[in-house]
């Protein structure tokens, strides 16, 4: 590396913004059209946090409906039509529409202020990525009034979150339902690809001067390797959908066996999408832990290069390990084997960021602030889902556990307890800088520890009517069969859940008019998005900034001690 | 807001600090994702070769487009010296070499023309008819819409070398569109091989 030739340290401190600037507020109608044409990634990148939250309330809802219809055996809170559409709805929202925004949001909002830019490579593009995502959403919940088109034949999607083939042919899904869900994820995908190209370009092409590529904060590296798999993962979807488009709309043969197609084939591409979707929804995740975890532990992140090494391995790895969610449509014995053994193979990389987050804790002197608790529980709610993973990876367990309970409460551990949690906890975290505001702890706290029991309630105890043989998707069940108890706790636990994503809603809202006032840097942190303003200026830095070592607020704050000497 | 007031150090300047032109690197990853594309529908034409219940099939239909491939791969060579004039301001054999890309391009995206014609209302195949029929049209399909696209985007430079506002300094950004056209190019090597030479 060309260390030679980087500057002295304790250059950023013309960076930061010292003019007051004191700017009446426009109208109410001056306001949404700045938002409206926005191409500032900050603005565009809080838009994306917002887009998903309302999301997640509105998944949340779903849930809740589904929850109510199992909480009892025999129940008939929906009917059996309106109970597909809302666990369709549920996971393609939570995924598409939630999920997928969030962490989009978060690079857009982070990234160019970690690496010192001005904005995003592509400003333009981001504003037309955040526009297609947002009108994927809405069109697809427009499917619930528009969606029929046929005379009884439902309106929204009611083919689950994979939409199997031949459910989704012409036959068996009339009307529109199917075409408003290929479209919307279509679209959306389109935007998400557009916000893939832009964080990989904006990395490799808008650092500040000085900012290596081995200099760059994890957060800033784990969006690029993301952004990779997006890349890779979503164009399959797409052309997955294409073609459920061409049987559909133009009578192509695709997924339609009676004229030689074949079903099993969007299986695999669907699930060429779908397992490296996981990862794409669980790096970003990762990346939160990774900034989050040495601030308030006050160490440097422990083993910087192997975390950036085992982050590229699973983004390798997760290719190649799709038919595990495949194992009972009859593979050869080495296709069964292959993808257990690749399956397994992703808990090394795994186990080294767990370790490596451990051995950051270990002796430093940790705060427990809501954004620390929150990784904390990440933490060994991601080992345990990982845990559940690896048993699930195991072949013969997984023909007698495939689409039983068990697999959506290991799913869902990875998605709420592993990846909602380091969200919500990186919500926490940068909630002053993107308001100028903290948020309210007590309430934080209060926030926190209701989620890590409902949490605990719903998805703890969803493994066991799985263990006992309840299949995922049905509508309901009869009494006596030991699933009575387990579906009644885990669905009282949603409730709790719901209660504390409310707080957690409430806290964002409140904080935002009466929290203290957070000043630049409230964390005592180390990454270039602490030293400006709060919130920045549309301009993020008077000054290009000037880095000398991975933590360049450090070397400002510490310039007896900085880093750049040990590198 | 407040602003801690920190003394700006003088700031030495960095020898050397140079990063890749960002377009160039957006399109590379614009063209990862189309690869990926792309590698679905070439695994499926693969995957459903010999699997239709009923005719046509490829053997029986299908010509191979010698003259189409030899324009259409030529005219990545001619662009390629369109981008070589550019970077030596020489505007007018820039011009000349980009038109006959666009030639060159319009007369493959002739010949796929006059092929559908004749595998639509010849030898009745399309899209319904069978799989093949469905595997073929949406692959040759979503390469030509991609050649389309390419030539569309051709045409708008075309325009603004015509209306005289193309100068060196553009280089940069042709070349980041020529690269693009190469890549359809590439991909037509690789729906050549799988739809005409193993497919057939
Ligand atoms: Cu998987």
């Amino acid at each position: 590396m060309a260390d030679s030739a980087l500057p002295a340290p304790g250059t950023i401190g013309g960076a930061i913004d010292v003019t007051p600037h004191h700017k009446a507020p426009g109208t109410f109608l001056e306001t949404l059209h700045s938002w409206v044409v926005t191409v500032d990634h900050k603005k565009l990148g809080i838009m994306y946090v917002l887009y998903a939250l309302v999301f997640l309330l509105v998944g949340g809802v779903e849930a809740l409906c589904i929850r109510i219809q199992l909480g009892r055996p025999e129940n008939h809170f929906l009917s059996p039509e309106v109970y597909n559409r809302f666990f369709t709805m549920h996971g393609t929202t939570m995924v598409f529409l939630m999920g997928m925004p969030m962490l989009v949001g978060f690079m857009n909002y982070l990234v160019p202020l970690m690496i010192g830019a001005r904005d995003m490579a592509f400003p333009r593009l981001n504003a037309f990525s955040f526009w297609m995502t947002a009108f994927g959403g809405l069109m697809l919940y427009y499917s619930f009034i528009g969606g029929s088109g046929l005379y009884a034949a439902g309106n929204a999607p009611d083919v689950g979150w994979f939409a199997y083939a031949p459910l989704t042919a012409r036959a068996f899904s009339p009307g529109h339902s199917t075409d408003y869900w290929t479209v919307s994820l279509l679209v959306s995908g389109v935007g998400t690809i557009g916000a893939a190209v832009n964080v990989i370009a904006t990395v490799f092409c808008m650092r500040c001067k000085g900012m290596t590529m081995m200099r760059l904060p994890l957060f800033a590296w784990l969006s690029v390797v993301t952004s990779a798999l997006i890349l890779m993962a979503i164009p399959p979807l797409t052309a997955a959908q294409v073609m459920l488009m061409i049987d559909r709309y133009l009578g192509g043969h695709f997924f339609d066996t009676l004229a030689g197609g074949s079903a099993l084939m969007w299986m695999h591409f669907f699930w060429i999408f779908g397992h490296p979707e996981v990862y794409i929804l669980v790096m970003p995740a990762f990346a939160v832990a990774n900034e989050v975890i040495p601030v308030f532990s006050r160490k440097p992140i422990f083993g910087y290069p192997a975390m950036v090494a085992a982050s590229v391995g699973i983004a390798f790895v997760s290719l190649g390990v799709w038919a595990h969610h495949m194992f009972t449509v009859g593979m050869t014995s080495v296709g069964n084997a292959f993808f257990a053994l690749s399956t397994m193979i992703v808990g090394i990389p795994t186990g080294i960021k767990i370790f490596n987050w451990l051995a950051t804790m270990w002796g430093g002197k940790i705060r427990f602030a809501t954004p620390m608790l929150y990784m904390t529980a990440f933490l060994f709610q991601f080992l345990m889902a990982g845990l559940t993973g690896i048993m699930l990876s195991v072949a013969p367990w997984n023909w007698q556990l495939h689409n039983s309970y068990f697999v959506v409460a290991h799913f869902h551990y990875v998605l709420v307890g592993a990846i909602l949690f380091a969200l919500m906890g990186g919500i926490c975290y940068w909630y002053p800088k993107v308001t100028g505001r903290m948020l309210d702890e007590k309430l934080g706290k209060w926030g926190f520890w209701l989620l890590v029991i409902g949490f605990h309630m719903t998805f703890d105890f969803m493994h066991i009517p799985g263990l006992l043989g309840m299949p995922r998707q049905i509508y309901t069940y009869e009494a006596g069969r030991g699933w009575d108890t387990w579906n009644l706790i885990v669905s009282i636990g949603a409730f709790v859940q719901a209660a504390a994503v409310l707080l957690f809603a409430y806290n964002l809202l409140v904080s935002y008019f009466r929290g203290e006032v957070a000043g630049n840097d409230p964390w005592d942190a180390w990454t270039l998005e602490w030293a400006t303003s709060s919130p920045p200026p549309e301009y993020n830095f008077v000054a290009d900034p000037v880095v000398t070592s991975r933590r360049p607020l450090w070397d400002m704050k510490h310039p007896e001690d900085p880093d750049w000497k040990y590198e | 807001m407040s602003a801690i007031p920190i003394p700006v150090h003088q700031v030495d300047q960095p020898a050397e600090w140079t990063q890749p032109y960002k377009g160039r690197v957006g399109m590379y990853c614009l063209i990862a994702a189309e690869s990926a594309i792309f590698a679905i529908f070439v695994v499926a034409y693969v995957f459903y070769l010999g699997k239709s219940m009923y005719g046509p099939t490829p053997g029986q239909v299908l010509e191979v487009p010698i003259f189409n491939t030899i324009c259409l791969l030529s005219s990545s060579i001619t662009i390629w010296l369109a981008e070589h004039a550019l970077e030596h301001n020489r505007i007018k054999r820039f011009g000349a070499f980009w038109a006959v890309t666009i030639v060159l391009g319009s007369i493959f995206m002739i010949g796929t023309g006059m092929e559908w014609n004749k595998l639509i209302y010849h030898d009745g195949l399309t899209i319904t008819t069978n799989v093949f029929g469905t595997t073929y049209y949406s692959l040759v399909g979503l390469h030509a819409s991609h050649v389309i696209v390419g030539l569309l985007m051709l045409l708008a430079v075309l325009v603004f070398t015509l209306m005289g506002h193309m100068k060196e300094e553009h280089a940069e950004r042709v070349k980041t569109l020529a690269l693009y056209w190469h890549f359809v190019d590439a991909i037509w090597v690789v729906v050549f091989t799988v739809v005409y030479v193993i497919g057939r």
